[in-house]
């Protein structure tokens, strides 16, 4: 999280701060490659938005390429693809998040009301191992875990004797394909964070409830929850600033021909525009459009947050 | 549990649902990888006619012997792990020595610089400009771009200075300060050899990160085929592939859907083992890791 702390010495005297400045140029120095790189390669791209505004050419670069005013974003916002791509970005990623944010935190209040430490030990590893499968294995493992041919959704079938149904191929399906593997692989990754704040709650708490007579229920609702909640608005907040970022990489690879009225999202679409069609200027426009939208979002639920309880992200 | 009778009825309920809910949640998260695991070793017209369930039906390692023929394969597993050790080792150079500096208090312009950083987090030029900005300097196709332009990791800067900030021992700066040593060598010779635990951390992070990741190599590699990581090899075997029907009931056709089929079971398990055989032993810096992220200072 960013740094909250002033640093009051710098407001003193112009001799102090030089005289810090010089003697930490070591600390500058440390720090050169990571800012020499974002300046680089992050920063420097962010002038391109203006490609976005352009009648962009390659042989005339981003700054000899003729104005073009708003035509890009009239175009994009005329085109049929504009309300889809939006709503199956804003569906898909409230989606993911009404499931996915609840459920870490309901997975650490279950963790932390195991008693036996070996099968605790044993039931994080396992809930945490699939985080580190990577996105193109984890589609390509749900493709074979669903086929009706070969895999385990045949498998069932066959005992059921009833005829398998490819869901990969039900267009419909793909939102909850989407959302639920995620739920399988992150949900007991995402759940550490939440155990660590649990670990802080003072046992002594416990004991007093129990002296006064509260059911494992009762010290569940609140002892532990209230510790959380701290740690939830501060997810809560990083996750809204992302709420139009809906990830690229798993989107892209679970498209298919039939489920591409509801899976085309603004990033696929920006990546299909810019590098597979060569419509620069348009797919930066998109993309700037969403950016703006995006950031838009962070500082308004920070703004909210810090309104209400205080929690702010800087 | 222990036989502790003390519990009443209810929370004796409790426990029976808590260890009965677990056990489902624990065979929903296995079974999956196990089936995988299983179906690699099973001869796939065992796998088709629904006979794999527990343990592998009509044993083969087909699959495995099919990896070895295919040199695409053996290319891209050796290019990820080239990736994998170079972005590591820029990774962490990058990353640990800015987190230091940031960590300090008396560095002037710490709060800019941090904002500096984090802004990119929330705000960057979108695909395009980055993408021609990568072009300009020539870096399409290359080594490098895989491992020096976007090794600045935002989330792993604040980790790392969150753990310098909290875990190094007061006094020790001003104590190197009297003998007259250096920002630069206290960094080196004291603060590094105390923060095994983070650059642990960091490692492992950027490890998996390199090693997982296909998004760079889709946009940046696409004309150098003999660069491409293993991860885009798998997504030609896995996803693109899926998509191919077999041919009619010609015999050599079915022979070759069936290796291909085989592929994907090993490939998946060749390719996701490394990394699972060595997270339960690395768990607890994983772990740690992820509870510095926490800490808000």
């Amino acid at each position: 999280m960013p740094v909250r702390t002033g640093n009051s010495r710098a407001i003193q005297t112009g001799f102090s701060l030089w005289r810090d400045i010089r003697r930490n140029w070591g600390l500058y120095l440390l720090l050169a490659p990571a800012v020499v790189l974002l300046i680089l390669f992050i920063y420097r791209p962010m002038y391109g938005v203006v490609l976005a505004f352009k009648d962009y050419t390659p042989s005339r670069g981003i700054m000899g390429s003729p104005w073009a005013g708003l035509k890009y974003f009239e175009r994009f916002f005329n085109s049929y693809q504009f309300a889809s791509t939006i709503r199956n970005t804003i569906t898909l990623s409230l989606y993911a998040i009404t499931v996915t944010f609840p459920l870490p935190i309901i997975m650490a209040l279950y963790i932390n009301q195991m008693r036996a430490k070996s099968f605790r030990k044993v039931f994080q590893v396992v809930t945490y191992l699939p985080h580190f499968i990577s996105t193109v294995v984890l589609v390509g493992l749900l493709l074979l875990v669903l086929s009706p041919s070969a895999g385990i959704a045949g498998n069932l079938a066959k005992l059921f004797g009833t005829e398998p149904v490819n869901l990969v191929s039900i267009p419909k399906a793909f939102s909850h394909l989407y959302v639920w593997s995620d739920v399988w692989q992150h949900t007991g990754w995402d759940s550490i964070i939440y155990l660590a704040a649990l670990s802080a709650v003072d046992p002594s708490l416990y004991e007093a409830a129990s002296v006064d007579g509260a059911s494992k229920f009762q010290k569940l609702r609140y002892i532990d929850l209230p510790m959380l909640i701290p740690t939830m608005i501060t997810l809560l907040i990083l996750r809204s600033g992302n709420i139009m970022n809906i990830g690229f990489e798993k989107t892209y690879l679970m498209q298919n021909s039939l489920n591409m009225p509801f899976s085309e999202v603004i990033s696929t679409y920006v990546y299909k525009l810019g590098l597979l069609n060569a419509q620069y200027s348009l797919s930066a426009a998109v993309s700037l459009f969403n950016n703006v939208i995006n950031f838009g979002l962070l500082v308004m639920v920070n703004q909210i947050s810090k309104r209400v309880g205080n929690n702010s992200l800087w | 549990m222990k036989s502790k009778l003390r519990g009443s009825g209810s929370d004796i309920a409790f426990n029976v649902i808590l260890y009965g809910v677990s056990g489902i949640i624990l065979l929903l998260m296995a079974y999956p990888m196990w089936f995988i695991l299983i179906a690699s070793f099973s001869d796939p017209s065992a796998v088709s006619n629904g006979r794999v369930w527990f343990w592998p039906a009509d044993f083969t390692l087909l699959g495995y012997r099919e990896i070895f023929k295919r040199g695409d394969i053996l290319i891209a597993y050796r290019n990820t792990i080239a990736y994998v050790a170079a972005g590591t080792f820029i990774g962490l150079t990058v990353n640990l020595s800015a987190a230091y500096a940031l960590s300090r208090r008396d560095l002037v312009g710490r709060k800019a610089i941090t904002l500096f950083f984090v802004f990119t987090m929330f705000f960057n030029g979108g695909l395009i400009p980055t993408y021609l900005n990568i072009q300009r300097f020539n870096l399409l196709n290359t080594f490098t771009v895989m491992v020096l332009p976007f090794s600045v990791m935002v989330y792993h800067v604040i980790v790392a200075r969150t753990f310098f900030s909290t875990s190094l021992p007061g006094g020790l700066l001003d104590a190197a300060r009297i003998d007259g040593c250096g920002n630069l060598r206290f960094f080196f010779t004291m603060v590094l050899p105390l923060s095994k635990a983070v650059i642990a951390v960091i490692a492992l992070w950027t490890a998996v990160d390199h090693w997982n990741s296909y998004f760079n190599a889709l946009i940046y590699l696409q004309r150098a085929p003999e660069l491409h990581p293993l991860q885009l090899i798998l997504r030609s075997i896995l996803v693109v592939n899926q998509a191919s029907t077999m041919w009619g009931g010609d015999a050599v056709a079915i022979q070759t859907q069936k290796i291909a089929d085989m592929l994907k079971y090993s490939i998946i398990i060749v390719s996701t083992l490394p990394i699972m055989m060595l997270y339960p032993f690395l768990q607890k810096h994983f772990n740690q890791g992820v509870m510095l992220g926490a800490i808000k200072e």
